[in-house]
């Protein structure tokens, strides 16, 4: 995700990356990484200081200075793309904007399929 | 495409949602969509959301997701069940020789499409119960690999399709040049930053040229390009073969 300042709202944060903040710590799935004191302090007020989080979660933060910009890359801390079997929420718009979410299909077999038009 | 694979399953329970993962976005996505009288979710990511949230690191590719929310089968080749393959032959003469070379190329690559339809069959009908519905632990196990290094090239792909988007040409290439490097298996990331430098003289199939054309040589901002990238891995490993 693009970020032009590394503290972020809550949803941005959690819509962005697919990870819950909770008291608990940062979640996905059965999965729940305990975060500092002072960083659950920020988000019980719905701010995240991402480079902390990050840091828990080995999610990289790439910076291009000239641009002014910063990119937060995927949680890497299990070395592999996926922590869990639970699905992760998958929000995407179709070709009208519309937005579609990937959990309102929960009680069905779901395929999906990546293809590309290049 | 699988809107015939859906039209013959919906009624036993399962969805097709297809993603088009495409950095110039909805309209260049549209036509195939519309083509194939889509009924089911037709998505649009530019910025290989797929890639970061599943491991998706070729296309076509399929995820298996059961009625809990559990993924029973992570990121792998999904042909296309009932569609065919076409015989090999030889590419028509005439065409430019970067054309004669990726269609020779192309006719070598293999997929596995009778196992996966049948395995796709056999999970619609015996659910959990289906010997193709991994486990928990054999899913994240097949996930793919995710390093520092493969998450970094993630975030360097959203810096670049950002820039690209907003009319930045070489800083977004800077960037595409990173995620190449940091991740060099994650094709879709190379065939995206290739189709994005398409010959506007190479006419509709400008998209898929994905290398420089003869004398352009040294022009070309990547290391590599699709022909010789595929050559160099050998086309019949294009894909990885289907594993029960």
């Amino acid at each position: 995700m693009i970020l032009q300042s590394l503290s972020i709202s809550r949803t941005e944060f959690e819509t962005a990356t697919g990870w819950q903040l909770k008291p608990e710590g940062a979640c996905h799935g059965e999965i729940c990484v305990p975060l500092p004191e002072e960083v659950n302090a920020d988000i019980a007020r719905g701010i995240v200081d991402v480079s902390a989080v990050a840091e828990r979660l080995g999610m990289p933060i790439v910076h291009d200075a000239e641009m002014g910009l910063w990119a937060l890359g995927p949680a890497s801390m299990s070395g592999r793309a996926l922590s869990t079997a639970v699905a992760p929420e998958l929000e995407l718009p179709d070709v009208d904007g519309n937005m579609f979410q990937l959990s309102s299909l929960r009680g069905k077999k779901v395929v999906i399929v990546s293809w590309a038009p290049y | 495409m699988w809107q015939a694979f859906r039209n013959e399953v919906h009624t036993r329970g399962l969805e097709i949602v297809t993603v088009g993962m495409d950095t110039l976005g909805a309209e260049s996505c549209r036509p195939f969509i519309e083509a194939a009288n889509a009924e089911h979710p037709s998505l649009i990511d530019i910025n290989h959301v797929m890639a970061e949230r599943f491991g998706v690191i070729n296309i076509p590719n399929g995820i298996w997701i059961d009625e809990e929310g559990i993924i029973v089968r992570p990121a792998e080749p999904a042909p296309v069940p009932g569609g065919k393959t076409p015989p090999p032959s030889a590419p028509p003469v005439g065409l430019p020789q970067r054309m004669t070379d990726i269609l020779t190329e192309a006719s070598k690559i293999v997929t596995d499409r009778d196992s996966y339809s049948a395995a796709l069959y056999d999970w619609i009908e015996n659910g959990s119960n289906s010997k193709f519905a991994l486990s928990p632990d054999e899913v994240i196990a097949r996930s793919g690999n995710r390093d520092t290094s493969t998450a970094e090239a993630s975030a360097h792909f959203s810096l670049a399709q950002h820039l690209w988007n907003a009319g930045h040409r070489d800083a977004a290439i800077k960037h595409f040049r990173e995620t190449h490097r940091l991740q060099p298996d994650n094709f879709s990331y190379k065939r995206q930053a290739w189709s994005l430098m398409a010959p506007p003289e190479a006419g509709p199939f400008a998209r898929f040229i994905q290398g420089p054309m003869e004398g352009q040589e040294s022009d070309w901002p990547f290391e590599g390009d699709w022909v010789t990238d595929v050559r160099a891995m050998g086309a019949e490993n294009y894909y990885p073969s289907f594993k029960e």
